[in-house]
């Protein structure tokens, strides 16, 4: 599970404590505890690991005196819980330090490459909405028809497939043969920083900036990558929608609505998707969590410059600041998402209180 | 005569003990099952590849480590290499047979792992509550709101690639669902009078656990764990493809991919046909699940 | 929310508007050079501190240097670059340079002796991974006001003995002979670090480009200096996209979207040699393959072992399948096109050999473990060994990492072989000399963790003195034999097993001319290159 992007198996929390004041301050000092712990777990792992930051940063010809004064200044010869508290300490004054391999704040590469990760996941998310919502419902109400099927079997295949072979086809096709899109990358090298980057979404920048080439060309560079990770959430998103619906057109109400001669698409639209709309926030809330962790698969093969792939980069060259300062942030938002999910059980969910 | 015997054995309404309709019920479920196309597609995929392992000295017509520089990148339907050969000229179909076993072997052993370790942890936060449930819960909530992908990456770089670190890696990011689910089950069942009841005979909170509430939770996790599968092979093949998991000569599928996917213009069948496994592979496991989740757990699927 | 339904809106039309409207660029425009490259080994744009290729790349087109090499003609050697001129004391420990005048840096400061000496000195003091470049001629923190030395127009600088003066001035062209603009730098000092932290991120040089940006595995753009002494360069920008697959870099070749691709594997680079108005220049790079036995282990220490290793590498086979074109043999430690390289290539693949040789040492059962970088190429090097070892009776674990994590361990002395790539540091046979066959105390306090000999366990059996003596050697015939003869042994006894050496193939536009890596000696320059 820990690789593929396209798995949302996540499950909220359902609520467990019954006064809001209370609620609050247990959610607020389970995020701070949640928090803590993951910044203290990566920042244990990133000490026993047997990469050398050390050596990640002077490379292969350092004297052993370049190294012992970089061991010095990275603060190494320190116990751990001394560098840990220094780092809380850091943290919570919003700094998180300097990425050792390029010498800049964390907080500024976060800046840079949060957003790449945002936009695709946004777009993916949203391509997985648009297609898989209707597609499940379709497929609840016409249970047992082609079109159940084939939302089956679009499900089972996007469960089924290797996103970095998929991906990589994709590329080749659509790019390398047909040219119908841009290719890797978030937008063509003509259109490097032509937009002043104002929110760090291309997209939105190009737009509000005026500019449509940048627009367009952005666009093209998005869409297979989003359309790919769009993909993965459809079968989701589908399945859940699909299995959610089924529950409430088995309901009595619904007989009776039917029995009543309310017509099918009231039926369906106004009543059972109505009921269903909580259940299927989650989800979807859930899924964009798993994309917004950032796709590394994809965003490798597409070769976009975002979380994902940062982490990474940065988790096997030892730059510990720069993976825990990811993993605050990925982990805030999922945090984030799951609480607001919660919360949408105890606003909407009647059954819940 | 003696199957007819058995047959009306099994089906029948009024069981004479619990074995007996232990027995029914689970054939009752095969049968079931076994209606369901799809899922028996799954399983026979999934036993042809179980036979295929068992046997790959047999039938792969090659030793897949045997590397032949002057005949490498052979296309596929090449006399003598189905599928074609790889960069350094090794057989494809022979190493994607000796692939089935690595898959097998790392499936099996996350399927070991994982939801037993969630068993154990959802079952006592659940049975035991207090202070116990917060704390276990709270870590459950941190390994579950940690970016997978780092804690797999970071786990495999601190013990060293290989094929175990690599299963361990994956059950660390896989066992907190498991663990919620099984906790959610706990709170079901122990409040329920049959639970009191026990508790009432004096059962101790140990022999509670393990006699009467892990039976219950089987079901809900065998059924997770199925449709979980396909995630593991592709995740284990998502670290075969960073290079992280098997080590070379291994035929890993997703190291093969990776191997593959430099020659994937020119060559794309070196980097297809262990995609192609992959996907066959997870696929069945999908259809398997969802098969027995119709059978096992009706409510909770479709 | 207004501006999101609108962005939504939008997106969907062009959704519904199709795809297909998309059709790519035909070509970059005419003052443009677009290169798809592998920069994510670039961790700083300082010139005293960068060291990786990318990074060299940067460096040698924003810095001027007080001798450089001329991308149109580095067969010459060095050539005056900020220094116009130079002497050399009679003892021949000091070299007075003479400034070139009316030259300027970016910021429009005037180049003078004192920035060249101040970027000189800066680099000895702080100490960064390339500082041994030019504190083996003795300078130190300590010393290095009066070692080296401004004075008007004039640059002196004193090395602790007579050396080769090519060996000097051939370190000079090295990236850390960069010469900062010392006013910016300065202004831009935080904490007494000589403004590092800045010139980390930022540049502050006189060549032919400035550093526009440097986004970290994502680009780096150049725009070009019209105020540049040798000419305003006819590519007005330069922009470094890191693209890490070869297939991707070749699809954005082929599709015009880019004007060369610079890593391109031998496949893609057979592929893309068919295409239309796609060409391939090959350059002979300084890049070593080579595998490390490592001396402490009993085994491995054998004479006999160390030679049969050598008959157990497939060298024509590696180079004519997964390495073709892109490696040629080469089993010596001074690259080709260095002074004083030798080509003899005595070693071929013989597995009976090896095995008359590792009984000749009483070995059986031996069993190894290979440490090796996770580059495609070398993993393949490693399995194909492996292969050839197995022949032979001898069992090789292959341990794949990142480069942190393999090389922790070669510098430990930990790993029984390793499997490595060298590239030389500066265009002077002493640059690979002084590593490889070059190891004063090979205990293991003496950590000396930057000679390759010292990493192996390898005291070079007599090799150091030599070393030593070629170093200092005024006169080149000399040294070229001394070199000559060194390798010869080096060849026979030592216990690395030297393999390939690097041919980089560039995939170029058809219309890129004067395209230039730097072959061996030195990085890619852009400001010979018209289209």
């Amino acid at each position: 599970m820990a690789l593929t992007d396209n798995n949302t198996e996540r499950r909220p929390r359902g609520p467990l404590f019954p006064q809001w004041i209370k609620t609050t301050a247990m959610t607020l000092s389970s995020i701070a505890v949640t928090l803590l712990g993951l910044l203290f777990i990566t920042f244990i792992i990133g000490r026993v690991m047997p990469i050398d930051p050390v050596l990640a940063i002077v490379g292969e010809r350092a004297s052993q005196s370049t190294y012992d004064a970089v061991y010095l200044e990275l603060g190494l010869d320190k116990p751990l819980i001394v560098q840990f508290l220094y780092y809380i300490w850091d943290v919570i004054h919003l700094d998180f330090g300097i990425s050792l391999l390029n010498a800049r704040p964390v907080a500024e590469d976060i800046a840079r490459v949060f957003p790449a990760t945002l936009e695709l996941a946004t777009l993916g998310i949203i391509i997985g909405i648009v297609l898989g919502v209707p597609l499940g419902v379709l497929a609840a109400v016409r249970k047992g028809s082609w079109i159940d099927q084939v939302a089956r079997v679009l499900a089972l295949v996007g469960y089924s497939m290797p996103i970095f072979w998929l991906g990589l086809m994709g590329l080749l096709v659509f790019y390398g043969i047909l040219g119908w899109v841009g290719g890797p990358g978030r937008v063509g090298i003509f259109y490097v920083d032509v937009v002043p980057s104002v929110t760090g979404l291309i997209l939105v920048d190009a737009a509000l900036d005026g500019n449509w080439d940048v627009f367009k060309d952005a666009f093209s560079h998005i869409i297979l990558p989003a359309s790919l990770l769009g993909y993965f959430s459809l079968a989701y998103i589908s399945r859940m929608t699909r299995s959610f619906m089924l529950e409430q057109l088995s309901a009595e109400y619904v007989t009776t609505a039917r029995v009543k001669g309310m017509s099918e698409w009231d039926v369906v639209w106004k009543h059972a998707f109505k009921n269903i709309r909580v259940q299927l926030i989650t989800v979807i809330a859930l899924s964009y969590a798993n994309l917004l962790e950032g796709s590394v698969l994809t965003e490798i093969i597409f070769s976009w410059p975002g979380i994902g792939s940062y982490i990474t980069t940065a988790l096997l060259s030892a730059d510990m600041n720069a993976v825990l300062g990811g993993t605050v942030v990925v982990g805030l938002i999922f945090i984030l998402l799951n609480i607001f999910s919660d919360l949408l059980y105890k606003v909407f969910d009647p059954r819940a209180k | 005569m003696a199957e007819h015997y058995l047959r009306a054995w099994l089906l029948t309404d009024t069981p004479t003990s619990r074995r007996h309709a232990k027995m029914s019920a689970l054939y009752q479920g095969w049968l079931s099952f076994r209606s369901n196309t799809m899922a028996m597609i799954g399983l026979i995929i999934l036993l042809l590849l179980v036979l295929i392992a068992a046997a790959a000295p047999l039938i792969s017509p090659h030793d897949p480590f045997v590397q032949d520089l002057g005949n490498r990148l052979a296309p596929l339907g090449t006399p003598g290499h189905i599928f074609g050969t790889d960069s350094l000229g090794r057989d494809i179909l022979s190493r994607l047979i000796y692939g089935a076993r690595i898959t097998l072997y790392i499936v099996a052993l996350v399927a070991l792992i994982a939801p037993v370790v969630g068993l154990l942890v959802g079952t006592v936060s659940g049975y035991v509550g207090g202070w116990v449930d917060v704390v276990l819960m709270r870590i459950t909530d941190i390994f579950l709101a940690f970016p997978r992908l780092v804690l797999a990456l970071a786990f495999v770089a601190a013990l060293g690639a290989g094929i175990e670190n690599a299963v361990l890696a994956i059950s660390l990011t896989a066992w907190p669902p498991y663990a919620r689910i099984a906790r959610a089950e706990t709170l079901t069942i122990r409040s329920s009078d049959y639970i009191s009841a026990i508790q009432l005979q004096g059962a101790g909170a140990l022999r509670i656990i393990t006699k009467h509430i892990w039976p219950l939770c089987i079901s809900s996790l065998i059924v997770r764990v199925t449709l979980d599968m396909a995630g593991i092979i592709l995740a284990a093949a998502g670290l075969g493809f960073l290079g992280l998991g098997a080590q070379p000569p291994s035929p890993e599928w997703g190291a093969m991919i990776s191997e593959g996917r430099r020659f994937i213009l020119d060559h794309w069948w070196v980097a297809t046909m262990p995609g192609l496994a992959i996907f066959t592979v997870s696929l069945a496991f999908n259809l398997l699940g969802d098969g027995l989740r119709d059978v096992l757990d009706p409510k909770a699927g479709e | 929310m207004n501006a999101f339904n609108r962005l939504l809106t939008s997106a969907a039309i062009c959704l519904a508007v199709g795809v297909t409207s998309f059709t790519a660029h035909a070509e970059t425009p005419a003052n443009m050079l677009v290169i798809a490259h592998r920069i994510d080994d670039v961790t700083t744009v300082d010139p005293a501190e960068s060291f990786e290729f990318a990074g060299s790349d940067i460096s040698r087109n924003v810095y001027g240097r007080l001798v450089n090499l001329d991308p149109n003609d580095l067969a010459a050697g060095y050539q005056p670059d900020l220094a116009e001129s130079w002497t050399v004391s009679e003892d021949g420990k000091t070299i007075t340079f003479t400034m070139r005048e009316g030259v300027t840096f970016h910021s429009g400061n005037p180049v003078t002796a004192e920035d060249a000496a101040f970027s000189l000195q800066r680099a000895v003091i702080l100490n960064k991974t390339p500082a041994f470049i030019l504190t083996q001629f003795g300078f130190t923190p300590e010393n290095v006001t009066e070692t080296i030395k401004a004075d008007g127009n004039q640059l002196m600088i004193t090395t602790d003995k007579k050396y080769a003066t090519s060996f000097v001035l051939n370190c000079l062209t090295a990236t850390i002979g960069g010469i900062v603009d010392k006013q910016v730098v300065m202004a831009n000092e935080v904490d007494g670090d000589m403004g590092n932290t800045w010139l980390k991120t930022n540049s502050a040089g006189s060549g032919p480009y400035k550093l526009d940006s440097w986004k970290p595995n994502e680009s780096v753009t150049l725009s070009s200096n019209p105020d540049y002494y040798g000419g305003a360069p006819a590519m007005e920008r330069v922009i470094v996209r890191h693209v890490i697959e070869s297939a991707s870099q070749r699809l954005l070749l082929e599709r015009g979207d880019i004007d060369i691709a610079r890593n391109l594997n031998p496949e893609d680079i057979a592929g893309a040699s068919s295409a239309d108005g796609v060409v391939i220049a090959d350059e002979l790079k300084g890049r070593l393959m080579y595998l490390a036995l490592n001396q402490k282990h009993p085994e491995l220490s054998k004479p006999e072992v160390r030679q049969a290793f050598k008959y157990l590498i497939d060298y024509e086979g590696m180079r004519d399948s997964f390495l073709k074109g892109q490696y040629t043999i080469h089993q010596n430690f001074l690259p080709a096109t260095y002074l004083g390289a030798s080509d003899e290539n005595p070693f071929t693949y013989n597995i009976e050999k090896a095995k008359e040789l590792l009984a000749a040492a009483g070995v059986e059962n031996l069993e190894v473990e290979i440490g090796v970088r996770e580059a495609q190429e070398r993993i393949e090097i490693g399995q194909s060994f492996q292969n050839a070892a197995a022949q032979a009776g001898i069992k090789v674990n292959i341990t794949v990492g990142t480069a942190a994590q393999i090389l922790g361990r070669y510098r430990a002395r930990e790993l029984d072989v390793y499997l490595g790539a060298w590239g030389p540091d500066y265009p002077d046979p002493q640059t690979n000399a002084g590593t490889f066959a070059y190891n004063p105390d090979n205990s293991d306090e003496a950590n000396a963790t930057g000679l390759l000999a010292w990493r192996t366990g390898w005291d070079t059996g007599g090799l150091t003195e030599k070393v030593e003596a070629a170093v200092t050697e005024g006169d080149r015939d000399t040294r070229v034999q001394m070199y000559l003869d060194i390798q010869e042994e080096f060849r026979e006894i030592s216990p690395f097993v030297m393999m390939f050496q690097q041919i980089e193939q560039s995939a170029l536009r058809d219309n890129v001319k004067n395209w230039s890596t730097g072959q061996a000696v030195t990085a890619a320059a852009y400001w010979q290159v018209t289209k």
